[in-house]
């Protein structure tokens, strides 16, 4: 996802004069390195100093530049959160927060290095948009739509090696359309960012153990999160999951049982988090998430029955 | 991206004429202080001088009276200060300063972004600066000659993210910034230096970051603008300048209950009657 974020932005940089990357530390890697090389002035190193990170990038915006803040999640977000929400959220500038290797991505560098909960935080703030693309090929097209976009917005990406899953995607990607990537009838998985991979493990097995045919949604854009679109799905599923790398609190799984008390849905609906807490465990990715509760092992089972 | 202005109007800055000024909005400030239960007043006294030697001798206008300078006040809770003073320079009107913390209003203790005149949101301190050098980066990237001018509080240099604009300053080769700390000495009600004496002298630590420092007289206007037009074009000026908080008033100078607070009927005819006696 690094790299298609880097290849993206790149591109339009050629064309687009407003581009700013600012970055807290980060070394310019793959295409970056080029926008730096080609463009000096507009790539800015803040180095270990977020609240200017963000400060600045306010400053550019006020004069009518498009930046880029872009460092790890839990940098971009948490350490300068006042920034964030006086700065770009109460001015209302175009300025992207480029969370980078969010939810528990950096799993053998414990939870300072996590975001458990940057979804909750980020989409309370007024004027904040919140898009989580699955995969390279959709974060490809939402950074189109970033990049039209004159507002505040949080973009959390996974960091590399995440698979395509979006190839054969019958719906197109639309900012703000909870997006069908792949069909179904008797269940439905809504999940966002890189974990939507575990759940396309777990609708495969659905389909091959219990020939349950799944359909799964990448609900990329957490705010404004598509009421209408959720509403109509918990409508026609009768078994509708959410899986994602967040808490529950203020992340997916709790604003689609708001919208399933408000449009009494009657489907059953199952929702897979990270827990609310601090674990003290290290390992890889999968390990991290296993002890969160979340892998194919420990959701199939319990959706199995469903 | 094309910026234009208008040709720039060279200004003279008459001291004489800045008095008055100063004079008149400390008046102002004190007419709209009957009309709400509490205001800033004593950190608008402090730094009355410094906005109107900004607005009114370094900022180029062109003649529409716009600016293609850059102030913000990073002290947002100076506001009235700054709202005086674009009343005289007609870009507030009359009626938005009579509608000051009214809910008809649109005036708010601490400057609004989109607000005409406003510049920048601020309100929590230790957020002027930082925005500051992304307005100097966007300028030298649009070729604009521009100057940024920022009022900071001395309190507010207690914020680590200005220390952390300090730094980056130079290292970003930001030049065309001048800051202004008013220094009056309190953080609200508390003196500087029994808080935190070791961030005083404040010329030290700027000057250990590279930058220009200069020590001024905050009242004198005169003294304001000739240091801030010997800016060195080679790097960010601080200029520290010495205030007294509630300047203007005996009764307020250095007393902490002045920093949010409006005067009764009788505290506000013998403060008019004190600014009426300095003209």
């Amino acid at each position: 996802m690094r790299d298609t974020f880097a290849q993206a932005f790149y591109e339009e940089a050629q064309v687009n004069p407003k581009l700013f990357m600012v970055v807290a530390d980060i070394s310019p890697a793959s295409k970056i390195a080029n926008f730096k090389q080609e463009f000096p002035t507009r790539f800015i190193d803040v180095g270990v100093a977020e609240q200017t990170l963000i400060g600045l990038s306010a400053g550019l915006a006020l004069r009518g530049y498009k930046p880029f803040a872009y460092t790890i999640a839990n940098f971009a977000i948490y350490r300068p959160f006042e920034q964030v929400r006086d700065d770009i959220c109460y001015q209302n500038l175009p300025v992207t927060m480029v969370g980078m290797g969010a939810g528990v991505t950096y799993s053998p560098l414990g939870a300072t290095h996590h975001t458990l909960e940057d979804v909750a935080v980020m989409s309370a703030i007024p004027n904040m948009s919140v898009l989580a693309p699955c995969d390279p090929p959709e974060l490809k097209d939402a950074m189109r739509a970033v990049i039209r976009h004159d507002g505040p917005m949080y973009l959390r990406l996974g960091k590399s090696g995440e698979p395509t899953l979006t190839a054969a995607a019958p719906d197109a990607f639309v900012f703000g359309k909870a997006r069908q990537i792949k069909a179904g009838r008797d269940v439905c998985i809504l999940s966002y960012g890189p974990i939507m991979s575990m759940a396309a493990d777990i609708a495969a097995k659905l389909e091959d153990k219990q020939g349950r045919s799944t359909a799964l949604y990448s609900v990329h854009t957490l705010k404004p999160i598509d009421r209408e679109g959720i509403a109509s799905i918990l409508q026609h599923y009768p078994v509708v999951l959410v899986i994602e790398e967040h808490v529950e609190h203020g992340g997916l799984g709790s604003q689609v049982k708001q919208i399933a008390w408000d449009t009494q849905a009657r489907c059953r609906l199952n929702t897979f988090s990270l827990k609310n807490s601090f674990l003290h465990v290290y390992g890889s990715h999968d390990d991290v998430r296993r002890a969160h509760g979340l892998s194919v092992d420990q959701i199939y089972p319990a959706i199995a029955k469903a | 991206m094309e910026i234009a202005y208008s040709p720039q109007v060279d200004r003279t800055f008459e001291v004489k004429s800045s008095k008055e000024r100063c004079r008149a909005m400390r008046r102002r400030i004190l007419d709209i202080s009957q009309t709400v239960s509490a205001l800033h007043i004593a950190p608008a006294f402090s730094c009355m001088e410094i906005l109107d030697t900004i607005y009114f001798g370094l900022m180029r206008r062109d003649t529409n009276g716009r600016s293609s300078d850059t102030f913000i006040l990073s002290k947002g809770h100076g506001a009235m200060a700054q709202y005086v003073v674009l009343e005289q320079l007609g870009i507030l009107s009359k009626q938005d300063l009579d509608g000051y913390c009214h809910p008809q209003g649109h005036l708010g203790a601490h400057p609004d972004y989109g607000l005409p005149g406003i510049e920048a949101s601020t309100g929590s301190l230790g957020h002027g600066l930082p925005m500051a050098l992304g307005v100097c980066l966007a300028n030298a990237e649009s070729g604009l000659l521009s100057s940024t001018y920022v009022v900071l509080s001395d309190g507010e240099m207690m914020e680590g993210s200005n220390w952390e604009a300090v730094m980056a300053a130079i290292n970003l080769k930001i030049v065309d910034l001048t800051i202004f700390v008013d220094f009056n000495g309190f953080i609200s009600a508390t003196p500087i230096s029994s808080r935190h004496p070791n961030l005083l002298p404040l010329e030290r630590k700027f000057e250990a970051f590279g930058w220009d420092v200069r020590s001024v007289d905050g009242h004198d206007q005169q003294m304001l603008f000739d240091t801030a037009r010997s800016k060195s074009p080679d790097r960010p000026l601080a200029i520290v300048a010495r205030t007294i908080k509630g300047k203007g008033v005996s009764f307020m100078e250095n007393k902490g209950i002045w920093h949010y607070r409006s005067p009764n009927a009788g505290e506000y005819r013998q403060a008019i009657a004190e600014i009426e006696a300095q003209g």
